[in-house]
């Protein structure tokens, strides 16, 4: 079967990713569709590996997935500590910056 | 004539999409985890059938099993019941969104059309690719030719450990209470006992039955606050007549 179908998979998961990014406001879904949205570039990247025949695509998505981890580590951590302050983990609610 | 890999993306592959939708569409936050954890699970079987059989259990390693389970942990500290609200602060917001959103999908597979119109496929089973196995491969590569990267990446994480660390700590600006202290103050409360233990007098003794008081009702203190609200709504107290009339039977 040929690869390219996997493309249009990754391209449609980072679609409906990007929708929850801009759709949803509890600030720990946005992170998720954030999240959705580095795997599915994952995926792209693996399948580009297996069309050029190099394992280079297969690195990157590794690198990616470590970055992702501590991207993950700190979001999470200043999730928490906005929420101990603001006691929401609304989107709308951190606002301190806006003015 | 149908491979075992056509199968499988047939299969998996509207299995994440609707998960993913899922994901995005779920009123709580731990419905929309475990959506994605599914959907990610999905990616991982994808790596396998790509020849990637490293980076399908780094996948399940890492992300479903480390960071979808960091996500959970965060969200009991956040408070699971916490749900988004469904009133739009912008007027129209939902619907550009979605339209954005649908018309970067079109551009996105109408170029991907374009671009990969008969793409003549090397594919990993080449030995010069793949070397002896895959992990042998990616070994090769990470210590060779990436090996600055890989190191950079090590800072990167102790970096990241660091800062969790920081932004995760809170001074204490109230001395310690002491078990002295907490005993005295129960005395003082209105419950010097201990409060019930879920299930006592009920059908299960699961965390999440309340215990029976003796007119038949549950009792809220017997299970965590999130659970009791649910209970409140669900079964609201039966009227003081009710009660009553119980009674005089």
């Amino acid at each position: 079967m040929s690869p390219t179908a996997y493309l249009y998979l990754a391209a449609i998961l980072f679609s409906i990713g990007s929708v929850g990014v801009l759709v949803r406001r509890n600030a720990i879904v946005v992170f998720m569709c954030v999240e959705l949205m580095l795997n599915s570039v994952n995926l792209t990247l693996v399948t580009f590996s297996r069309i050029n025949g190099t394992l280079d695509g297969q690195i990157y998505a590794f690198f990616v997935m470590v970055v992702a981890a501590a991207e993950v580590v700190v979001g999470l951590a200043i999730l928490m500590t906005v929420y101990r302050t603001r006691r929401s983990a609304s989107v709308d609610d951190a606002n301190l910056l806006k003015y | 004539m149908t491979s075992p890999e056509q199968v499988l993306f047939w299969v998996l592959g509207p299995l994440s999409v609707l998960s993913a939708l899922g994901m995005v569409l779920a009123r709580k936050a731990v419905h929309s985890a475990l959506f994605l954890a599914f959907d990610m699970l999905c990616l991982a079987a994808f790596y396998a059938a790509e020849q990637a059989p490293f980076l399908a259990f780094v996948q399940v390693v890492v992300y479903t099993g480390a960071v979808m389970m960091l996500f959970l942990f965060v969200l009991m500290l956040v408070g699971v019941d916490a749900s988004d609200s469904l009133i739009e602060t912008l007027r129209g917001h939902r619907f550009a969104a979605l339209s954005a959103g649908l018309g970067f999908a079109i551009v996105l597979c109408s170029a991907l059309g374009g671009a990969l119109g008969d793409q003549a496929v090397v594919g990993l089973e080449t030995p010069q690719a793949n070397g002896s196995d895959n992990v042998y491969g990616v070994a090769k590569l990470i210590f060779t030719r990436y090996l600055f990267a890989f190191e950079v990446t090590g800072a990167l994480l102790i970096t990241a450990a660091l800062a969790a660390m920081v932004l995760a700590h809170r001074e204490r600006t109230t001395p310690k209470v002491t078990q002295r202290e907490m005993a005295l103050a129960r005395f003082r409360g209105n419950r010097p006992s201990p409060l019930p233990g879920p299930g006592v007098f009920a059908r299960h003794n699961a965390v999440d039955t309340p215990a029976l008081l003796p007119d038949g009702s549950p009792a809220p203190g017997s299970v965590p606050t999130s659970i009791a609200e649910d209970m409140r709504r669900d079964h609201p107290p039966l009227p003081a007549s009710v009660m009553v009339e119980e009674g005089e039977l």
